[in-house]
């Protein structure tokens, strides 16, 4: 009795120690980006002193700085707009696919549905060169619309995946009822289905949107002038002067986008997973 | 009772006219619903990609931007620069070891994540953090971590005397180190997504396997061994084949951690391709070096493929 | 109130026909009841009367109009599937209102109607729940009432009672056949249980592969069941079969009964049973065993009435007879009914 109370014990200090050490790995750049943050300029940059403490008192000068003296909020009016279109582009388009695929399709359906998945894994780093080229062509280069435009070829694949899945885990029955009830198909399915699937919305929206406010390369390959940059490829490149770094704006820039994000993720990701794995249902 | 007169004909009798109920039919409505994306993705994935193969048969520029056809000379000219074999050799070598990292560690990370403990809600979130965040800027956190003047790392090595007070690393600075640095960052920034595709696949291995094999004698690694991690293979393979396409194909870490540097020793083909295309407008040339990421994806695609076949999704 | 018929309708998947060419004519109000095996093609059949399945061949007809090409909702039918089907999000009040809405009946004619259905299924006292807050009875009624605030010229309904737990069933059904006669809506039912079809059809067609096997009142299937597969699939237990000089014989545990139970005057067939087993199941007895004029290894089954006392002894021969009325006779190769024929040399 001793001897597995001792085994528990013992696992259990494991568990908590390979947590904690992935846990620190993990958050380590994070945790010093906050602590760099709300340090004084003397005190960063003196060699030798202990980073971790605040040698000098904190200071909120270099958040301040960030949003009064840097385009920081123009990248993040940005980015925020750009999500907000492509969230609402995705859903326009992968929604009635997603609907297609999980009830409308035979046996090509499957096929179909891991076909438009596969589009996910097309790397922007290949397409980037001729997409660029179309952009200018449309006179679309070193706008946010070139990236409205581009950000949903790697949105809609994923979303419709999800979104395919949800509706699998609907019963047929009843749209099949509301349609004998008296409803068309379509409004069977908005009256019936989509009230049902609404958690499973939420989701795609959510990952739609950071996955727009990750991207880096065609941000950065189609938008030259900091009025139009992105958060994501505004703060690396845009917030460095010189070969001098602010780099506790710098840090208070990534921590501020980082956290909600996370927040968001941690709220969700239980649902990605099972919209994720229902996808590949059959049928 | 009578039914009710509310003078809308419609669905109160049978009005047999078919052209109406055009959208009911199922054989129409399927293709019709998925055509906008099909098209969508067609456009704007498919043609790009077919356009990136054909320029790199050109010496497209942005400077003269016209399809001039010559053959192989671009990829010749390619093949020629020390940088593109470089990058080559550094993209594989960084793909195959962080992957490796990523498996080892996501696998010991996802069993000690299965047991239930106080405060796993924070846990999780500490160790979602390298993937919900931006890739650009979980590296800017990384770059100033790595700072050749002013690391916590070196101070901390420092105080341990591992080196001597007050030294420095140059973490970004010596090419070998340069690398590494690389090569953790990719590894960092992985491991979370494989850690929860994991847990996934572990969470629907059926309960009464593992209480048969415990019934039958077998101990925690036997069953570690020979039960569950057979179980997880095919799951660990997506995992794996995602870690791989996402970091074969990545230029972010590269270009915003080293720039590519110290002198282009840590180049990989999605960056360099990038430098050469878009920085350096040899728009030919940049497709060229990225169209050799292709044969790879290629193949990774018909490994996902498979492994999707043979899973059992619960 | 309308006449649903079929006519040559078929569908197929693929390489299956899962409905092979059915002709079916239903009357007026009546309970029409598809029975048969799970993969026969009742449920396809119900589908495709309700226009959720497009025929591959052959026409629909509701009310003497064919409607291949009409959507559910232009049929004026009601549907009951076997999950109830209702909208989880809804009160019960608006599931029953739903189909009314989607007419744009006025607010005042919804309220009437939905109160005429729910104290017709007596669920007044429901309306303002959630269907996860119901038992499985409740949510039938509220599905029934569903169904009938439309006034439908048909109901269709696919296995309603196959959710409810066995002590529930036979109460359901029979407030179901209370429910359609006071209704008086031609009803189509569909279910694998032939217990439910002998007790609630007006008439019973029997499915097989895709196939109408035979239409006809309870007391037909039952008592002249037009093919082996009838003859077996209705009635538990089932028919004792035998090959004899060329022919199937068939006869219902029921009538194989003590010799001296059996009239004399009524043309009766002895046989000697030889006993393996007898079940005392309170209001009968069941004995298993073999007759090995008929067959070596073929088990029969007999079914005494407590009314008959006759001792059975197990591991015995016993004298036991079917009256020759209670013979039915099949084709060996084709399973349809046969002629009768006399059958000699048995029991000496």
């Amino acid at each position: 009795m001793a001897r597995t109370a001792g085994r528990q014990l013992g696992s259990r200090t494991a568990v908590y120690t390979v947590v904690g050490l992935f846990g620190l790995f993990a958050s380590f750049p994070f945790l010093w980006a906050i602590v760099t943050m709300f340090k004084a300029d003397p005190d960063l940059y003196t060699a030798g002193s202990n980073p971790f403490l605040y040698n000098k008192p904190p200071t909120l000068e270099h958040i301040r700085l960030l949003f009064q003296q840097t385009p920081y909020l123009t990248f993040v009016r940005n980015t925020v707009m750009i999500g907000v279109l492509v969230v609402l582009i995705t859903l326009a388009f992968s929604l009635p696919a997603a609907y297609a695929l999980a009830r409308l399709t035979g046996h090509w359906g499957g096929r179909l549905g891991i076909a438009i998945f596969l589009v996910y894994l097309v790397p922007p780093t290949l397409l980037f060169i001729p997409l660029s080229r179309m952009v200018a062509s449309m006179r679309l280069q070193d706008s946010i619309w070139s990236l409205v435009l581009v950000y949903p070829t790697f949105t809609i694949p994923l979303s419709t995946w999800l979104l395919s899945g949800f509706f699998k885990s609907i019963p047929r029955d009843i749209e099949e009822q509301a349609q004998v009830d008296g409803y068309s198909r379509l409004q069977a399915v908005t009256r019936t289905v989509l009230p049902l699937i609404v958690p499973g919305i939420l989701t795609v929206v959510v990952f739609a949107f950071t996955l727009s406010m990750h991207e880096f390369i065609y941000a950065l390959a189609f938008v030259a002038s900091s009025d139009h940059m992105t958060i994501s490829v505004g703060v690396p490149t845009n917030l460095v002067r010189g070969d001098v770094f602010f780099w506790q704006s710098l840090m208070a820039s990534a921590v501020i986008v980082a956290v909600p994000v996370a927040l968001a993720y941690n709220f969700f990701l239980d649902r990605f997973v099972q919209g994720f794995t229902m996808g590949a249902v059959k049928g | 009772m009578t039914a009710a007169n509310t003078g809308q004909t419609v669905a109160g009798e049978i009005e047999g006219r078919p052209r109406r109920y055009l959208l009911d039919r199922e054989g129409l409505l399927g293709p019709l619903l998925l055509l906008p994306a099909v098209v969508y993705l067609l456009a704007l994935v498919g043609f790009p990609l077919v356009m990136a193969i054909l320029y790199s048969f050109t010496d497209i520029t942005t400077g003269n931007p016209v399809l001039h056809f010559v053959g192989l000379d671009t990829f010749r000219d390619v093949l020629r620069d020390t940088v593109f074999r470089r990058s080559l050799r550094n993209t594989v070598v960084l793909t195959i070891v962080s992957q490796l990292l990523v498996v080892v560690l996501s696998t010991v990370l996802a069993f000690a994540l299965r047991v239930d403990f106080r405060g796993k809600w924070f846990a999780r979130f500490l160790i979602l953090l390298p993937w919900t965040t931006p890739i650009a800027i979980g590296t800017i956190a990384w770059l100033w971590m790595l700072d050749s003047l002013f690391s916590p790392i070196d101070w901390v090595l420092g105080q341990v005397g591992l080196i001597q007070q007050g030294g420095h690393m140059y973490w970004l600075g010596k090419r070998d180190l340069a690398m590494a640095s690389v090569i953790a960052v990719q590894a960092w920034r992985m491991l979370p997504l494989a850690t929860v595709i994991l847990l996934a696949g572990m969470s629907s291995i059926p309960q009464e396997i593992k209480e048969a094999a415990e019934i039958d004698g077998a101990s925690f690694w036997r069953r570690l061994f020979h039960i569950e991690l057979p179980l997880l293979l095919p799951i660990t393979g997506v995992a794996v084949l995602f870690g791989l396409v996402f970091t074969f194909t990545d230029m972010t870490v590269v270009y915003v951690l080293t720039g590519g540097g110290p002198q282009n020793s840590t180049q990989v083909l999605a960056s360099w391709a990038f430098y050469k295309g878009i920085n350096g407008g040899s728009l030919g040339q940049g497709a060229a070096i990225a169209v050799f990421m292709f044969p790879v994806l290629a193949g990774f695609a018909a490994l996902i493929l498979r492994l999707a076949n043979r899973a059992e999704v619960s | 109130m309308a006449v649903v018929e079929t006519r040559v309708l078929r569908k197929t998947f693929g390489d299956n026909a899962a409905v092979d060419g059915i002709d079916l004519r239903t009357e007026e109000g009546e309970y029409l009841v598809l029975l048969g095996p799970s993969g026969c093609g009742k449920t396809t059949l119900l589908r495709m009367i309700a226009g959720l399945e497009r025929p591959t061949d052959g026409e629909v007809l509701i009310g003497d109009r064919v409607v291949n090409d009409l959507p559910p909702r232009a049929r004026r039918i009601a549907m009951v599937f076997q999950s109830y089907a209702l909208y989880p999000h809804k009160t019960v009040r608006a599931n029953i209102a739903f189909p009314l809405v989607a007419r744009g009946v006025d607010k005042d004619e919804q309220d009437k109607k939905i109160r005429w259905a729910a104290a017709l299924l007596g669920i007044e006292h429901l309306l303002g729940q959630r269907p996860r807050q119901l038992s499985g009875g409740e949510r039938q009624r509220v599905a029934l009432a569903r169904a009938l605030v439309r006034e439908p010229q048909v109901f269709l309904l696919d296995e309603p009672l196959s959710n409810l737990d066995a002590k529930l069933r036979a109460l359901a059904r029979e407030e179901l056949k209370e429910f359609q006669r006071r209704v008086g809506t031609t009803t189509i039912y569909v279910t694998h249980d032939q217990v439910e079809a002998m007790g609630l059809g007006d008439r019973i067609a029997v499915l097989e592969k895709g196939r109408v096997q035979q239409i006809g009142t309870p007391w037909d299937i039952y008592h002249h069941p037009a093919n082996t597969f009838v003859a077996t699939f209705v009635g538990s237990p089932p028919m004792n079969l035998f090959e004899r000089d060329q022919s199937l014989v068939g006869f219902r545990p029921e009538h194989l009964l003590p010799e001296e139970v059996v009239a004399e005057g009524d043309g009766r067939v002895p046989f000697k049973l030889h006993v393996e087993r007898v079940e005392y199941l309170g209001s009968d007895r069941y004995v298993y065993g073999t007759i090995p004029e008929l067959s070596s290894d073929k088990r029969v089954i007999s079914r005494l009435p407590f009314t008959v006392t006759n001792p059975v002894d197990e591991d015995a021969v016993a004298r036991f007879a079917v009256a020759e009325s209670n013979l039915r006779f099949f084709d060996q190769q084709s399973g349809e009914r046969s002629e009768p024929q006399p059958l000699k040399g048995l029991g000496a």
